[in-house]
């Protein structure tokens, strides 16, 4: 019957296709540790759930012998499919097809799910594996990138971008990801520049390997260009089901709301924070003492890691925590740390998930490196994002709390709806060494001996200013709470701001301090 | 451990406002430079490249704004000039040279 045969004729064509660049190709891909478009793509998404589009798609490219070329599927995968239930779109590229190059028809089918990632309002993942621009397409090839960058852009905030560097991802290429939201990486596998190694090395006579300049550690660690670091594609999978676990399909809705669960009992939550201001722990515990199970999915923890943030849940609905570490450069604020957070509380803010606040820093770093930095522009990223923000702002201040950093910091003057202070807190202008130095310059210098009454007013500042009554009694603290009653007034500030509602004056857009 | 020194212990001292903090220094921190002014009479590279040409030698006199170099990078042939009026008192490079960013070329001494 001619049925029969017509859906033969078909399942033989999607055999084809599904063999990509041939299995020679696939070989090869294999043994850089690395799996194919499409083994990719289904396993992240749930088992069954994919459906691809354009697969038939070929270019139509003349010049330099392309004429003769055949490219299954023009070297990406497009589809969509479900992870743990949440409809997303997707798509890969494919090395084994002529190093996934991008040329106008590859561009197109990316830009084809981006449309409808965006006009269905539902989470983008994108599968980076390609050597760059397919050279023999000309500018066509720039077109299809400009016109990815764009879509980027004008999703952003609204639906969740996800990118995944699972190869090469060279030159004008990098910016896509650099434009959404999450950035995961692969040790050994993914390697993302502007410039790669030869060019660098016939340009300016410099020799650096691939990953040294690029590598997942390096974006990890130094660039911050990446946020999720893992050792196999397996692990990154992993990361990403979870990430989009506690993300919202798009920014009109909530992310979905899960049974709540109690944290794990053996976090004592009393006795993780030294009393004595200068002695370092892992703000990370006080996190997992107060989130429900104790899960606390960290966000870039090997970059800037003063600063801490990822997301958890309370109460069932996914929050975003912002915490300074003691255990790295004593908490403090710097460049790197600023802009770390700032970015996060826009992410926050934007797909409205409520934010919460741990405080414990002696201030901003120090240094000519900083200032010529920027730390000016940078720190000023953190107050900008904090007071534009109307999700639930939620703040615990530790203990230290001084001077800018205690502004900074998610304090009431910058909007917080509830900031409460352990007894160890301490707000202050800044520590009481530096305090009572500038204070009482003068009893310190003329007295006989200036180390005993230096250590007399110290103490005389502390006893007075390094706690958090003063603050308590402008009212600038809502309330000092024991540690043991964080959890139940948090759960209680969030179901009290759910429906909060603020608004701001029209505008266009800010300006933030880019 | 794969993410190689996350659980290095934290006794490094780090010192904000007169007080000092027991902490883990990063890295990049422990290893920022020092700052030093751009000295006028210093004539460096600002980009890595290939000496082209050297229009001068040590003891020539050179006003403001004479050309002491041509230096090729990024596909340009760049004139470096003298900031400075002044006598040269060291040449460190001849065409055909290949230098690193922040090479001290040649120096100028005010006269």
């Amino acid at each position: 019957m001619a049925l029969e045969k017509k859906i033969r004729e078909l399942k033989e064509k999607r055999e084809k296709m599904l063999l990509g660049g041939g299995e020679e190709a696939i070989r090869k891909q294999k043994a850089m540790g690395k799996n194919t478009a499409r083994e990719r793509i289904l396993a992240i998404l749930d088992d069954g759930s994919f459906s691809e589009y354009d697969m038939f798609v070929e270019h139509d490219a003349r010049d330099f012998g392309m004429d003769k070329k055949h490219l299954p599927s023009d070297g990406v995968v497009i589809g969509t499919g479900t992870v743990s239930g949440n409809p997303v779109a997707i798509y890969a590229q494919d090395f084994t097809v002529a190093g996934g190059s991008l040329g106008l028809m590859h561009s197109r089918k990316i830009t084809k799910i981006m449309d409808h990632a965006l006009k269905m309002r539902i989470p983008l993942i994108g599968i980076n594996d390609s050597g760059g621009a397919r050279i023999q397409e000309g500018v066509n090839s720039l077109a299809g990138y400009g016109e990815i960058f764009f879509r980027n852009t004008i999703s952003s905030g609204v639906i969740p971008q996800i990118s995944v560097i699972l190869g090469p991802c060279a030159g004008g290429a990098v910016y896509s990801p650099a434009l959404t939201d999450f950035v995961f990486v692969v040790d050994n596998i993914s390697k993302m520049f502007i410039t790669g190694p030869e060019v660098i090395k016939t340009v300016l006579g410099e020799e650096i390997s691939m990953e040294a300049l690029g590598g997942a550690r390096v974006h990890c660690e130094t660039s911050g260009n990446a946020h999720f670091f893992s050792v196999s594609e397996d692990e990154c999978f992993g990361q990403i089901k979870k990430l989009i676990s506690f993300l919202p399909r798009n920014n009109e809705v909530r992310a979905e709301v899960v049974e709540t669960v109690p944290p794990d009992s053996s976090y004592d939550i009393e006795n993780i924070v030294p009393g004595d201001p200068t002695l370092p722990y892992d703000v990370r515990e006080v996190i997992r003492a107060v989130a429900d199970g104790s899960d606390f999915f960290e966000i870039q923890e090997m970059y800037a890691r003063n600063m801490v943030i990822g997301f958890g849940r309370l109460g069932g609905r996914t929050v975003g925590f912002v915490a300074n570490q003691p255990l790295e450069m004593a908490g403090v604020l710097d460049v790197d740390s600023s802009d770390k957070a700032a970015r996060f509380i826009r992410y926050c803010d934007a797909f409205s998930i409520p934010i919460i606040t741990f405080v414990d820093l002696p201030g901003y770093l120090p240094g000519i490196d900083q200032e010529h930095a920027g730390v000016i522009r940078h720190g000023a990223k953190v107050l900008y994002s904090y007071s534009e923000a109307t999700v639930p702002k939620l703040t615990v201040i530790l203990r230290k709390a001084y001077g800018g950093g205690y502004i900074a910091m998610g304090s009431r003057h910058l909007r917080a709806d509830f900031v409460f202070a352990w007894p160890t807190a301490e707000i202050a202008v800044m520590g009481p060494e530096g305090a009572a130095n500038i204070i009482f310059r003068k009893e310190i210098t003329s007295a006989s001996d200036p180390d005993e009454v230096r250590r007399q007013k110290v103490e005389e500042y502390k006893e007075k200013f390094a706690n958090p009554y003063v603050a308590a009694s402008r009212g600038y603290v809502d309330s000092v709470i024991e540690p043991t009653e964080t959890r139940r007034l948090l759960l209680h500030g969030l179901e009290v701001s759910s429906g909060k509602h603020v608004q701001m004056p029209f505008k266009k857009h800010g300006i933030p301090p880019f | 451990m794969t993410r190689n020194d996350m659980e290095k212990k934290a006794n490094d001292r780090l010192s904000i406002d007169h007080t000092w903090y027991t902490t883990r220094i990063s890295a990049r921190h422990a290893a920022r430079k020092p700052y030093a002014p751009a000295d006028p009479g210093v004539i460096s590279s600002f980009i890595p490249g290939t000496v082209v040409e050297v229009m001068v030698s040590v003891g020539d006199t050179v006003e403001e704004g004479d050309d002491i170099l041509i230096l090729d990078a990024m596909k340009m042939k760049n004139r470096l000039k003298s900031h400075i009026a002044g006598k040269v008192t060291s040449v460190n490079i001849k065409p055909g040279d290949r230098v690193s960013k922040g090479a001290v070329l040649a120096v100028v001494e005010c006269c």
